[in-house]
């Protein structure tokens, strides 16, 4: 116990915190962002919206209970490391088959523990989220591993971190959507809805099979022709890491597709939509990460506790000729969680109603968009027409 | 919705006397609430007699009844006070139970008040085990299976389908009482029996055994736009089996994956919104088949209870307050968090360290009681810590409990360590040990049940003892070695003992490479906001967030764990303290390790430590606050016996100095000074060894009190008569403490009279602030005794004598604050029997009793001011009687009898005022829950009773004299036993109110009596003290 070895996080601002090596030996540089959830560290490792950020978790054990395969959000972990207070060596629980940092070192990924997490997130929360480096003793004294570093190699982390390109102007779609379309295997036919795979969290394909949908999985790069040649009757925009600025052709697709297909966002499929109506985006201070956020449905007035995971938000003012109109807002900040089209069967929300990790009180929504389909099946054939000038 | 203008005045039950299962967080949530409700301009009317807590303070509502909790009361307040609406959450069982009552009865009907909170029907349905379980069914939640049975015959039908062990759950009562669980047919149909006469309604829930499975709680809130949220999840760190309140537990939940605490969320929602309960908290237990993960709704509690008082300082969020806010109309979202200020209070808190909470207990109180904990809850009192990992958290707690349960573990062989697995107070601390010995975390999760997950943390926690013992001498250690020890939250002292160094050296080792404690904030959301509220908890990390002060501060220690002998009036007078300081602009800072208490509500003090009451965690306080003066006189011996170490480490002590603290308790300057002031003592000895007390004995001649050198709550404490008493003494008792220490052994004098008098003393001047006379003749240990003020029995001389004595006394001891002296009167004459510089249990009654804030104006005084600043000139002089007596906790103890002795076993009281001396008794007696009968029959057994027989029979009661022929038969409306028959326990089991003195039984009759001859009235105690 006493004596491990040595590890560094380093953040570009020049603060340095010094901790133990956990998970994969290594050295990793990402955007450092904290999640305040107390549970569900493996789904948040495996949302494929953290590629590129080192996560720090707030509540100081990590590991407790394993990793089990039945909660993976998608195959692999894709945070770009990981920080705790203290990872359990040692787990309990009888769904798990294999611990944490099995499933770090397995996957190549590099965390740190025994920092003062508390004091990080702090600084995050003054400051704003900063680019961060962890790096491992051994990866640069092998031979000495429990010993300090000195101050010149932690110098050349600081440089590392600011050399690290910024998420703010990259689209990182491209790094974590699906190569190819498949279809989710499921007992469901006949509502068929695309899901444009910008990052797409499994338990979003679940919950949409679970209220009877039919789920076809697009890469993010796919024409609107393509998406209508499936004949869908409804369109999903999916979560995904990155600066929703970026990805033009996302905009464009959504921008095509408006109003032909009852459509549903999440995350950043709802400021694809916010863009693609020509309102703009802009990144938070620190985002929104964890499992408590309270939001309030405009339309009910009652409060929905939601897990969240953004560090961008739609500004509504910005989108012009009030093509939406707010449904959420976040009770914190006030910032927009929600929004539906003005004439379309088109809504979106910017935290996660599937949850996985956090809290259920939003699973409604993925009924609503099953009655949205369900009624438009009916409608005339407007939308058709323009569908069939696509393709 | 903002609050209801419809309603202008609340009624609020209180609990009553601090009983087990029910104790300080009823006022903690009762003040939160009171304090919040009148700000909204409420008129607030509430009953609850007892005296020691905050909320019954004349100040927190418009109108203070310290009168029983009976419907009779109840029924009288509310003809008097016509409120609007009645809130029955805030005062636990008792007050839910009664509510029921008075609208099954009609009553509430019949006045016009309206249930808040909850709704009778929603409260029923949470209540009775066979509409909740109906209820669970109905919304596809499991629950345990099981029957409910209404006799011994359909009991015998759920044994034969559910086989052993099986759970038996008493209907509505309190803290499982007169439950169990049964391994063995005999032990079956006793539980049962028990469980039937226990429960108010005759019922008991048979059930199959979910016996070490894994415990949990949520604790969930909601309002009436239906917008709910969960609190925090507690888990149990001792399985099923022990009651909760028995349990080590921790929050948040650390063995549940998100999936699993998904799904308990989303049962717990669907369980608040089944049950119907519309506002506020509930608290919902599940327990998980750790094979499977099979979840089964165990019971709900629609109140705030234990559980939401430790949910509300483990995470900042003030379930009782928000709970009241509710209630009377808000939404979540419309009330801030106070902490962040900026955000709102309709959210899931979330914390970034773990809470320990570990019980304590008084089995050592109750010879014969056996100390295997099942689901009737039996500890006395709890402390929390907090800390940045479960380990370090853990052992703030074990050093928090002030008990060294550790002592004699490692001299046991394994066989009778193995027998220390099964649930007892000391089982965590024989795993442990087991550990040390190198028993495996399988074997240790075999035996016990605990979660592998604890154990490892437990394990690695061994392991590093064993580092640290290697690791040799610590003035080698680097810094980063230090730090990685403390942050496991190993203490100096603990330090010390592994290395064979001593806490002193250890601390300025560590100290020389700058590792001390920096002060982390409770905030609810894990530092995503701003906190505002200073409500802070140590840990061994780098960055420390305490604000700099703009006032002088000083430092009030709390009491600690609740404990018989130190309960919540230690609290009462820490907060009264508190608020006395603040109002003359320092600014305070409170240490306390009591999740229960005011103390510990961050509302209370400006600044609250949540700290482990030692020398080494107060004294780091002390360094990081540099106050101005600390104040250690209020909080009982916990912090008295800091008052040496801290005057030497430097801390600049407030009030008596320690040096009139050890005047006072230390023997033999106290019995020169005595003798130096002419005051008369009860001839006395020390004896440092079995052998010199019996010689010593002999010479001062029987009958003797004798006791351990140090005594809290007459521990250890016995009369002895002859000889061959003091041997049985001295090999029975003595033979088991810790450390043997000198024995003092004192005349015991026989029939006398015991005085209580409280003073207040600037060092220049001192005044009587009440003289109480124990009902209770001396052997009764004065915090068992009921007592009446003023004395009703002393000639006008003693009393004169009395006063003088006590004001001499205060004055050569150069007392600044609260003097505590007890005499006894025999024969006329008057002795001293021990003086106490320091607040007295008693506080808090004569505070009430005469209307002067006693640890207000301590605390003046340890600040400077004179009684002449304060406007003291005379001693109080009320012209009503006030009677406090106590609540026993005999029933929870099977096998021990319900005898009163020198070793205190009560744990809360009741008061009762009046005019006349023996209404104020009978109130107190109800209050104290003794239900004396208006009519009916009452069985007198033991000598010289013909008076009492007299008034009773007088009083319209039907009185048997001598032990009854069928003593198996029916059980009459009282008995008075001065034999110690095995009459009583039966009785007290059969809830027959008790007597077993002679003197208490002149008063009971007395009391029946008079209020026979009178239609009895409620009057506020703002009315009394007007």
């Amino acid at each position: 116990m006493l004596g491990r070895e040595r590890a560094l996080l380093v953040l570009e601002d020049g603060t340095v915190y010094r901790g133990y090596a956990f998970g994969h030996r290594g050295e990793t540089v990402g955007e450092v962002v904290f999640n305040t959830s107390m549970t569900g560290y493996q789904e948040i490792m495996t949302d494929p919206s953290y590629y590129g950020q080192i996560v720090c978790m707030t509540y100081p054990h990590i590991g407790n209970y394993g990793v089990a395969i039945y909660d993976m959000e998608s195959n692999r972990p894709y945070v770009q490391g990981m920080i705790a207070r203290e990872f359990s060596e040692h787990y309990s629980n009888q769904r798990a088959q294999q611990s944490i940092e099995e499933l770090m070192r397995d996957h190549g990924i590099v965390g740190i523990s025994g920092i003062d997490t508390r004091a990080l997130v702090r600084r995050l929360r003054s400051g704003g989220v900063l680019k961060g480096v962890i790096l491992h003793r051994s990866v640069i004294h092998p031979d000495d591993p429990l010993g300090d570093f000195d101050p010149e190699e932690e110098q050349a982390c600081v440089l590392a971190a600011l050399r690290h390109p910024d998420i703010d102007g990259r689209d990182l779609t491209p790094e974590v959507t699906s190569p190819l379309p498949h279809a989710f295997p499921t007992l469901h036919r006949g509502k068929r809805v695309v899901l444009i795979d910008f990052g797409i969290k499994h338990t979003i394909i679940e919950r949409l099979a679970e209220v009877g949908i039919e789920p076809i999985v697009v890469p993010a790069q796919t024409s609107p022709s393509q998406i209508m040649a499936l004949q869908p009757h409804g369109l999903f925009l999916s979560n995904g890491p990155g600066d929703p600025a970026v990805p033009r052709y996302a905009h464009e697709t959504a921008w095509k597709l408006l109003g032909l297909l009852p459509t549903f966002g999440i995350c950043l499929g709802h400021q694809i939509l916010g863009l693609a109506v020509g309102g703009r985006t802009f990144k938070m201070k620190f985002g929104h990460r964890g499992a408590n956020q309270p939001v309030k449905n405009l339309l009910t007035g009652r409060i929905e506790i939601t897990a969240q995971n953004h560090g961008y938000a739609v500004d509504l003012e910005s989108i012009p000729g009030q093509q939406f109109r707010a449904t959420h807002l976040n009770l914190n900040d006030g910032t927009l969680e929600g929004m539906v089209h003005a004439r379309y069967p088109v809504f979106s929300v910017q935290y996660h109603p599937e949850a996985s990790p956090g809290p259920h009180d939003s699973r409604y929504l993925f009924d609503r968009f099953v009655e949205e389909i369900d009624a438009f099946d009916g409608a005339t054939g407007l939308p058709v027409a323009r569908a069939k000038s696509l393709i | 919705m903002p609050a209801r203008s419809d309603l202008h005045k609340l009624l609020i039950l209180g609990s009553g006397p601090i009983q087990i299962g029910q104790a300080a967080e009823f006022d903690y949530s009762g003040t939160q609430a009171l304090k919040a409700l009148r700000r909204l301009g409420y008129r607030i009317a509430l009953i609850n007699p007892n005296p020691a807590t905050i909320m019954t303070d004349p100040d927190l509502a418009d109108s203070t009844y310290l009168e029983p909790l009976t419907a009779d009361f109840v029924r009288l307040v509310i003809a008097k006070e016509r409120p609007d609406a009645l809130l029955p959450t805030l005062g636990g069982q008792t007050a839910l139970n009664l509510a029921m009552e008075l609208d099954r009865d009609g009553t509430l009907a019949h006045f016009g008040v309206e249930l808040v909170g909850a709704k009778a029907d929603a409260i029923d349905k949470g209540e009775d085990r066979a509409r909740f379980q109906e209820a669970m069914h109905g919304i596809g939640q499991k629950t345990p299976r099981g029957e409910l049975v209404h006799g011994t015959d359909q009991a015998r039908g759920a044994l034969e389908r559910f086989g052993l062990p099986a759970v038996i759950r008493p209907s509505f009562t309190l803290g499982g009482t007169g439950g169990g669980i049964a391994h063995t047919e005999a032990e079956f149909w006793r539980i049962v029996e028990q469980g039937l006469q226990s429960s108010p309604v005759h019922s008991v829930l048979i059930e199959e055994s979910v016996l070490g499975w894994k415990e949990f709680e949520l604790e969930v809130m909601r309002d009436l736009a239906d917008t709910v949220v969960v609190i925090t999840a507690i888990e149990n760190v001792d399985p099923m089996g022990v009651h909760t309140g028995d349990s080590i537990t921790v929050a948040p939940s650390q063995t549940l994956s998100d999936v699993e605490y998904q799904r308990m969320r989303d049962a717990a929602i669907a369980i608040i919104r089944e049950i119907g309960v519309e506002t506020g908290g509930s608290n919902i237990q599940f327990a998980v088949d750790p094979s499977d993960g099979r979840t089964l709704v165990i019971e709900m509690n629609p109140r705030v209870s234990r559980s939401s008082a430790l949910a509300s300082k483990a995470t900042g969020f003030p379930i009782a307050k928000i709970a009241a806010l509710l209630a009377v109309g808000f939404r979540l979202d419309e009330l801030p968090n106070d902490i962040t200020r900026v955000t709102p209070a309709a959210f899931e808190p979330t914390i970034d360290y773990v809470v320990t909470k570990i019980p304590r207990f008084a089995f050592e109180k109750f010879p014969g009681a056996e100390p295997w904990l099942g689901t009737q809850m039996r500890s006395v009192g709890e402390v929390m810590a907090i800390g940045r990992s479960f380990k370090e958290s853990f052992q703030k707690a074990l050093r928090s409990l002030e008990s060294d349960v550790r002592l004699g573990l490692a001299e046991l062989n394994d066989r009778e360590l193995g027998e220390l697995l099964r649930p007892n107070p000391r089982r965590i601390q024989a795993v442990l040990e087991g550990l040390r010995r190198g028993w495996g975390v399988d074997l240790l999760r075999g035996a016990t049940g605990i979660d592998p997950w604890f154990l490892w943390q437990l394990a690695e926690l061994v392991g590093a003892e064993a580092e640290i013992r290697a690791s040799g001498d610590p003035a080698a250690w680097s810094a980063a070695i230090w730090r990685e020890v403390k942050a496991m939250g190993f203490s100096d002292q603990a330090i010390a003992e592994l290395t064979g160094s001593d806490p002193t050296a250890i601390r300025s080792l560590r100290k020389s490479q700058g590792v001390r404690p920096v002060y982390k904030t409770v905030d609810t959301c894990a530092a995503e906001f701003e906190a505002y509220t200073p409500y802070h908890y140590s840990s061994y990390d780098l960055e420390d967030e305490v604000a700099e002060a703009e006032r002088p501060r000083v430092l009030i220690l709390g009491s600690g764990p609740n404990r018989i002998g130190q309960g919540v009036e230690f609290d009462y007078a820490t907060v009264h303290a508190v608020w006395a300081l603040s109002e003359l602009g320092y600014e305070t800072v409170m240490v306390n390790s009591n999740p229960e208490t005011v103390s510990t509500d961050y509302d209370t003090a400006d600044r609250l430590y949540f700290e482990p009451l030692t020398f080494e965690d107060v004294l780091n306080v002390v360094e990081r606050e540099q106050p101005v003066g600390v104040l250690v006189q209020l909080g009982g011996q916990t912090p008295l016996k800091l008052a040496g170490p801290l005057s030497q480490a430097g801390a600049p002590l407030w009030g008596t100095p320690a040096t009139a603290i050890d005047r006072a308790e230390d023997r033999a300057a106290f019995h020169a000074l005595c003798g130096e002031l002419g005051l008369r003592q009860p001839a006395g000895a020390v004896a440092k060894t079995p052998e010199e007390a019996l010689t010593l004995a002999g010479q001062l001649g029987y009958p003797l009190m004798v006791r351990p050198s140090y005594v809290l709550g007459g521990r250890a404490m016995q009369v002895v008569g002859s000889p061959s008493q003091l041997q049985s003494y001295l090999t029975s008792v003595y033979k088991n403490l810790a450390g043997q220490p000198s024995l003092l052994l004192d005349r015991f004098l026989e029939n006398a009279t015991e005085i209580d008098v409280d003073c207040l003393c600037d060092g220049r001047r001192a005044l009587i602030a009440g003289v109480m006379e124990h009902i209770e003749a001396a052997g009764v240990h004065s915090g068992d005794s009921a007592c009446v003020l003023p004395p009703v029995s002393l000639s006008a001389a003693l009393l004169a004598e009395i006063e003088a004595s006590t004001v001499r006394l205060a004055l050569a001891l150069g007392v600044k604050g609260l003097l505590n002296v007890q005499y006894a009167v025999q024969s006329g004459q008057l002795y001293i029997l021990e003086a106490n510089p320091r607040a007295s249990r008693t506080v808090p009654f004569v505070s009430k009793a005469v209307g002067w804030p006693l640890a207000k104006y301590a605390a003046r005084i340890a600040a400077g001011q004179s009684l002449d600043d304060l406007g003291l000139h005379s001693p109080p002089a009320p012209k009503h009687y006030s009677v406090k007596e106590v609540h026993l906790p005999f029933l929870k103890f099977a096998g021990v009898a319900p005898q009163l002795g020198p070793e205190m076993r009560s744990t809360g009281e009741s008061m009762g005022i009046d005019a006349l001396a023996e209404l104020a008794y009978y109130r107190a007696a109800l209050g104290a829950g003794q239900r004396l009968p208006r009519s009916g029959t009452a069985w007198l057994v033991g000598a010289g009773l013909e008076e009492v027989a007299g008034d009773l029979r007088k009083a319209g009661l039907e009185v048997s004299e001598g032990e009854p022929a069928d003593a198996a038969g029916a059980l009459p409306e009282l008995l008075i036993d001065l034999t110690a028959s095995s009459l009583l326990r039966r009785a007290l089991e059969g809830g027959v109110p008790i007597v077993t003195t002679k003197e208490a039984a002149r008063w009971t009759a007395r009391a029946i009596l008079a209020a026979s001859r009178c239609d009895l009235q409620v009057t506020p105690l703002q009315e009394w003290l007007s």
